[in-house]
């Protein structure tokens, strides 16, 4: 279950750390380490960049902690400082900016078109124990346009809600569902031919005529 | 009103989050009743979610959060008491 942070605990964290609890930030700051790093993988696209952002805007929220109003969430004001240390090192790279073909895209009528079936056979997270399922899975979404991707990550992958979303992303609520639409259109459409190989082969005993979704069969994946 | 499968396809992610009003909800429902490409379609989409949003697929890289309060500590120090 991903680490969902508590608000009282952290309006009452936040006054200590202020009145001289420095060490108490360690504790602030945790339930935001995965949404800062992952934001920061998506804009920056390496690894060792993102980690080094990461630690920067970390920072950045520490030295700038008074400054915060609570008229958001911890987390959202954090992931916006994430954001804008993302974009700041992009624009210093002066490398091309995915941004403004994506921005292209919105507009346009891309394929959103699901991948057709007629039936399907529940992968379950158990097969996640395949390293090549997972690999698989980043992949797709790693293949995905930026703002596409920004928006799974933090409301699909990090659990965060709509409103936190868009306030993190500097976008509108109406934006983030419509490109969570769009980007779990495209998974689907990426994923679902190449998950069947994931699935468990219906057993024999069980697997009279048409069965049922999700197969009470022996599990056979490697 | 009669639903088609594009209209289906167009709810499909608000009636996955329960955004959808519930005529609209009445009326997918009613389509996923008989449309078997509509219903692998909404099954496939929920598995694909539920599989890329387990924690084992995207995890931060190994000592990330030591270094992380390594420096914070670091700071800690430097900006004194």
């Amino acid at each position: 279950m991903k680490n969902q942070p508590n608000a009282d605990f952290e309006s009452d964290c936040i006054r200590r750390i202020l009145a001289g609890e420095r060490q108490l930030f360690h504790e602030l700051i945790r339930p935001c380490e995965r949404p800062i790093f992952f934001l920061l993988m998506s804009i920056l696209r390496n690894e060792a960049e993102a980690e080094d952002a990461a630690q920067e805007t970390v920072i950045k929220v520490y030295r700038n902690l008074h400054l915060f109003r609570g008229e958001s969430q911890f987390r959202t004001w954090a992931l916006s400082i994430a954001r804008n240390e993302g974009l700041g090192r992009l624009r210093k790279a002066d490398s091309r900016r995915e941004d403004s073909l994506e921005a292209l895209s919105e507009g346009q009528g891309g394929d959103f078109t699901p991948a057709i079936l007629t039936s399907w056979r529940e992968v379950p997270t158990e097969a996640l124990e395949q390293k090549e399922l997972g690999a698989l899975l980043r992949q797709a979404i790693d293949g995905l346009p930026e703002i596409y991707r920004n928006v799974v990550l933090l409301r699909d992958i990090e659990e965060m809600d709509v409103r936190e979303t868009a306030a993190a992303l500097g976008i509108a609520e109406g934006a983030v569902k419509v490109r969570l639409h769009r980007a779990r259109a495209l998974l689907q459409r990426a994923l679902a031919p190449r998950l069947k190989a994931f699935a468990p082969k219906r057993g024999k005993l069980f697997g009279w005529g048409k069965g049922r979704k999700g197969g009470a069969g022996k599990d056979e994946s490697r | 009103m009669r639903i088609d499968c594009k209209h289906v396809w167009q709810y499909i992610s608000a009636y996955i989050e329960g955004e959808v009003d519930a005529d609209l909800r009445a009326e997918i429902d009613k389509h996923l009743e008989t449309c078997e490409i509509c219903s692998a379609v909404l099954d496939s989409t929920r598995n694909v979610v539920v599989l890329y949003a387990d924690e084992r697929v995207f995890e931060l890289p190994a000592g990330f959060s030591e270094r992380l309060h390594e420096r914070l500590d670091e700071e800690m120090e430097a900006s004194g008491p």
